[in-house]
């Protein structure tokens, strides 16, 4: 009934709202897709990363990427270890994307000043974090092509939800 | 008089707060349900999870972006929201993560930290629906990629069933403005899934014909199982019960006790809430308060006169497409130990002879 009300009588009565701007959406719009939609121009690697981790990333995740204090996740190790008892998720082992791991880095790291990096350290930085995990070269470059291209240990771990998947009995 | 109330300096429940890091006002806080009445959360007592701490935002400056896979990209101020036409809706919201300790063995002492981030609203907004109709949002797009303007941007994508469904933009709580911990002035409320979806700050929306495989919707909130591979998109929160009083750290003494406590399900109505005070020997049907409301929690009760013997009392539903509560065993028979997010089986809480109620 209400539908019928609204298609009716009051379709662009509603209608508040001011057309976006191409530069309004090009400022805001910071989302990268899997093939590497929406990722900037620009380029780093392992080399150039290692400092920057050093000096904005290791005080939380520690020296080496294991994480620190069972608190700040560890972005290093368990590659292969998903289907054991004891599985132990990292960007490495769980990670689907490599792209997801530029998209977080360049969205809400560092923690305490989250984008403040520039558009190559993210690439850099996420670069270390690659090749601690043994994915790419040190040299590696890494930019809006070649990101995309990293083939992730864990790219084909997720299922649809597959719920209801437990059976209770009464 | 006061120009805006507090309750009574008598009164004592709290959330019991959890940072997780060294920056203020990341973790969670947890509703104490043990102390509270009804099927209403306290605005004060809602649980709160950040993932990067809460943004204060001046609603005059604040503004909805809607682009991508669109007619018409537009640009909303939050009082242009709320002249669309209002709805006003019970609902419950419910962490993902809520209990994740009780699958792992790291089983908490009151169902405040059990079952805590889990809290019942009114909520107020528009439809999204509504507010699409003049964007116009093209047949290809699959997906609304949500992001909040908080510090991290979290964002996660939604499908457009669930948009074109019950989706909300939501300003209002418990019949005044939102919280700045939900969302001020304005998030997401997609009834019945689990609570990170629900983007608070919500200031963009991105329609788009794949999901963005966000961090918070790959590398967390989903579903790892005993074969190594994990669920994803896992949204709706399956049906559930606690038992909220007697409940840990509660000491009580022989004689009559009202069992009370929440059943909620995110696939519609609960139609049976049973108890047992005999460690699950035998099953009887509690008191459902009425109205049991879709996708909102329902009060139970159940009258009991305690012997004063030791025993275990505990709760189980079924909602109105038949789902049956699990046991702890039964869910790990399924999931193994490690997928973690929405964990709802039964709790089960023993009475000690001394009275003391504890974690099973």
């Amino acid at each position: 009934m209400f539908k019928l009300f609204a298609v009716l009588c009051c379709a662009g009565v509603w209608g508040q709202g001011r057309p976006a701007t191409a530069g309004e959406v090009r400022k805001l719009d910071i989302t990268v897709f899997p093939d590497g939609r929406g990722l900037p121009a620009g380029k780093g690697n392992a080399v150039l990363g290692r400092p920057i981790y050093k000096v904005k990333c290791a005080v939380c995740h520690n020296e080496a990427a294991e994480g620190r204090d069972q608190q700040w996740p560890a972005l290093v190790g368990g590659i292969g270890s998903l289907a054991t008892p004891k599985p132990k998720k990292s960007v490495g082992s769980y990670w689907p994307y490599a792209t997801t791991v530029w998209d977080y880095i360049n969205r809400s790291m560092p923690f305490d000043h989250p984008r403040s990096l520039a558009t190559d350290e993210v690439y850099s930085v996420t670069a270390f974090v690659l090749f601690l995990n043994g994915l790419i070269a040190e040299g590696h470059e890494l930019n809006e092509k070649t990101l995309p291209q990293i083939l992730m240990p864990n790219r084909n771990g997720f299922v649809p939800d597959r719920r209801p998947d437990v059976k209770a009995k009464r | 008089m006061r120009a805006y109330g507090e309750r009574s300096p008598f009164e004592g429940p709290v959330r019991v707060i959890r940072e997780l890091t060294a920056s203020p006002g990341t973790g969670s806080s947890r509703t104490p349900h043990a102390e509270l009445f009804g099927t209403i959360t306290p605005s004060a007592l809602h649980f709160e999870r950040h993932h990067s701490g809460v943004p204060a935002i001046d609603p005059a400056a604040h503004r909805l972006l809607i682009h991508g896979l669109v007619e018409n990209p537009l640009v909303f101020t939050v009082d242009e929201l709320k002249r669309f036409p209002s709805i006003s809706r019970s609902y419950f919201l419910e962490c993902g993560g809520n209990s994740i300790g009780e699958q792992s063995g790291n089983t908490q002492p009151d169902v405040q930290r059990s079952h805590g981030l889990l809290s019942c609203t009114e909520w107020t907004g528009v439809a999204l629906k509504e507010v699409l109709r003049n964007v116009g949002v093209k047949a290809e797009a699959k997906w609304m990629i949500a992001e909040g303007a908080d510090a991290g941007r979290m964002a996660r994508s939604i499908p457009m069933e669930k948009v074109l469904d019950d989706a909300l933009l939501v300003y209002g709580q418990n019949g005044e403005a939102l919280r700045p911990e939900q969302g001020y002035p304005l998030r997401l409320l997609l009834p019945g899934w689990e609570g990170n979806a629900n983007v608070k700050w919500l200031h963009r929306l991105h329609f788009a014909a794949e999901p963005a495989m966000s961090a918070k919707e790959t590398a967390y909130y989903t579903d790892l199982g005993k074969d190594g591979k994990a669920q994803i998109f896992t949204f709706v929160m399956e049906a559930r019960s606690v038992i909220t009083r007697p409940s840990g750290l509660q000491k009580i003494a022989p004689g009559f006790h009202e069992i009370t406590g929440l059943a909620w399900t995110g696939k519609g109505k609960i139609v049976r809430v049973e108890v047992s005070t005999n460690g699950g020997a035998s099953w009887a049907d509690a008191e459902l308060q009425q109205p049991v409301l879709p996708l909102a929690v329902a009060r139970f009760r159940f009258p009991w006169n305690w012997d004063g013997k030791e025993t275990v009392i505990q709760s189980r539903c079924t909602d109105e497409t038949g789902f049956l509560q699990p046991t702890h065993d039964e869910l790990i028979e399924a999931r193994g130990s490690h997928s973690g997010y929405h964990y709802n089986a039964i709790k089960p809480w023993r009475v000690g002879a001394d009275g003391n109620v504890t974690h099973v």
